[in-house]
């Protein structure tokens, strides 16, 4: 498909395996306990930019943890509730996500190089290789281009289709 | 990871299917971490095997097996259940979800009891010691400087690192389960040295005296800091154990601080250069009186009507002095019939002020003492409640969220006078 864009990033393994879905990115710290619900996989907490926001089958992609230490505990029910996230990308190593990326058991990596929260966008469809280190995100469009010139061009076409 | 001998061992079986079950999700944790050997502990706190009715049908459990099918699947994340043997080191069960005799004043289901009381007495059996606090270091779990410990429970955590000057990192469920059978947890952190040095410099320029002063710096602290290390310098007397309570609590749950530094109070910081060591840091922050009505601000930005319904103490569990200053502020007045008191405490310290007569204390005038758990970890309010009034950064940061709830933040004797009327009129500083 053209103006598809795909990026290439490489990192360490935290968590082995491979999983793919939609990004779904935040620029906060996600806390575990208190600050989602593991019955619905959505983020609670107050004033959090994906407040009621759920990030079931998405991949996550996130600065990393704060708060309570019952953030695996956390994390490790949404894998028994099947809303947990397909995969992990994070920048901060701490010892709350490390735990929850193993017990939540989905691919996870860290340290890549170059910063995923500033080249992965919500809605970018991205490939997590866990073992490999490695992230690929491809994007509908190519970068810098405004997300709905797309859709106008698509309904102009579609009109002069129907006429 | 580097094992010793009797690691490898572990993680052969020759210790038993249980310890080879900890031992192998302690080597993908400790791997996941980067870490490269483990440390021996000998002081793990945790909720080792504790279920709600939520997991007990999950893992289609029964009263006779749950503990051992929990422990194996949801705590050492094994696919096999295993026989849960005893724990090879001091171990400590942290707070829990329901209070086995203020139970029906939680609101709390039979079942959620008779869950909790049975993992209780299975954890006893297992040598485990039932503090059922998120304070053990209020109830004699004091670990020495440089310990290496494995604990859960942030509030803990931070005190455990900063006042006490022992290790732990923030374990989790899974992590200190594993350490109770075998005796380790990641060499990674702060268990480590060189990673405890101060990473951000903030200079205290407003007096900092009171349990809601020390809230609120505690809250600006983890906010400005995240997970990194603080130091503290400027106009702070020496805090008394309950403010560190409070201070820490607050700044694990604003941001995500497992260790502080006061300078010339905490054991690793007698001056600014100890406090920092070979770093330099990397920001330098000034809490003045802005900074301070900002944060105030924050922690109330949750609540706007001032008919109070529920007004709770207790988080961190209360200390036995803050029980005292309950009563005090109650001078044998009744409570307003449209409001509700609960105060959170450890069994050892209610047993304290029960022997006291604080508690009845408390009782007369409305209230309750309650043990175990609190508002927030056992998801209980009284029925109706609209509008709760708190003492606790921490708790107003939580609560709210977890259900769904205005809340308003003040002093100890802001809350027991919305107590008291049924209004709130905490001052703004």
């Amino acid at each position: 498909m053209s103006g598809k864009t795909t990026l290439t990033l490489h990192g360490r393994k935290v968590v082995g395996g491979v999983a793919e879905g939609e990004a779904l990115v935040t620029h906060d710290t996600i806390s575990g306990w208190g600050g989602v619900n593991p019955m619905t996989g959505t983020i609670i907490e107050t004033r959090h930019e994906l407040q009621g926001q759920s990030f079931k089958d998405k991949v996550l992609v996130c600065p990393g943890a704060k708060g309570s230490s019952g953030w695996s505990g956390a994390f490790h029910l949404t894998r028994l509730t099947r809303t947990a996230p397909k995969a992990l990308i994070f920048n901060e190593m701490t010892t709350k996500i490390a735990l929850g990326a193993v017990v939540m058991r989905v691919p996870a990596v860290t340290q890549l190089d170059q910063d995923p929260l500033a080249v992965i966008r919500t809605g970018d469809w991205v490939r997590v290789d866990g073992d490999r280190g490695i992230v690929e995100v491809t994007r509908a469009e190519p970068l810098g281009r405004p997300d709905d010139l797309d859709l106008v061009e698509d309904a102009v076409r579609l009109t002069r289709e129907k006429a | 990871m580097q094992l010793t001998d009797s690691e490898k061992a572990m993680l052969e079986g020759a210790e038993g299917k249980a310890r080879q079950k900890a031992m192998q999700l302690l080597v993908r944790y400790g791997e996941a971490l980067g870490a490269e050997r483990f440390v021996i502990t000998n002081n793990v706190a945790g909720v080792p095997g504790s279920y709600t009715p939520f997991l007990f049908n999950y893992y289609k459990a029964t009263r006779e097996n749950a503990y051992d099918r929990i422990y194996s699947l949801f705590d050492l994340d094994s696919d096999e259940v295993v026989e849960v043997p005893q724990v090879s080191v001091h171990s400590c069960h942290l707070q829990g979800g329901v209070d086995p005799e203020g139970w029906q004043i939680l609101g709390a289901k039979p079942e959620a009891l008779q869950a909790s009381s049975d993992s209780e007495r299975a954890a006893t059996s297992k040598g485990i010691e039932i503090l059922k606090t998120c304070t053990p270091y209020l109830v004699g779990n004091v670990p020495s400087r440089g310990e290496h410990c494995a604990w859960m429970e942030s509030s803990a955590i931070v005190y455990c690192n900063s006042v006490l000057g022992a290790r732990t990192n923030a374990e989790g469920r899974e992590s200190t389960s594993a350490a109770m059978l075998t005796g380790r947890i990641p060499d990674w952190g702060l268990h480590r040295e060189e990673n405890r040095f101060g990473t951000h410099r903030i200079e205290v320029n407003v007096e900092v005296e009171s349990l809601m002063d020390w809230g609120m710096l505690g809250y600006f602290t983890g906010a400005a800091v995240g997970e990194r290390i603080p130091v503290l310098s400027g106009r702070f007397g020496t805090p008394q154990l309950i403010h560190h309570k409070h201070f820490g609590a607050a700044a694990a749950s604003s941001g995500g601080v497992e260790l502080y530094h006061l300078v010339g109070v905490t054991p690793e910081a007698s001056t600014l250069e100890q406090a920092f060591g070979p770093r330099r840091p990397i920001e330098v922050l000034s809490y003045g009186k802005a900074e301070r009505r900002r944060t105030y601000d924050e922690l109330n930005a949750r609540a706007s009507d001032p008919n109070v319904d529920y007004v709770m103490i207790g988080c961190p569990h209360a200390a036995l002095e803050q029980i005292e200053e309950v009563c005090r502020l109650l001078e044998g007045k009744r409570i307003s019939s449209n409001c509700n008191l609960w105060v959170f405490t450890s069994r050892a310290v209610k047993s304290l002020a029960d022997s006291r007569g604080l508690t009845q204390t408390i009782r007369r005038a409305g209230g309750q003492v309650l043990t175990d758990t609190c508002s927030a970890i056992g998801q209980a309010i009284p029925p109706g409640t609209r509008v709760a009034a708190l003492d606790s950064a921490k708790q107003a940061h939580y609560l709210p969220a977890i259900m769904g709830i205005q809340a308003w933040f003040g002093t100890t004797r802001d809350c027991i006078a919305a107590a008291l009327t049924g209004r709130w009129n905490g001052e703004r500083p």
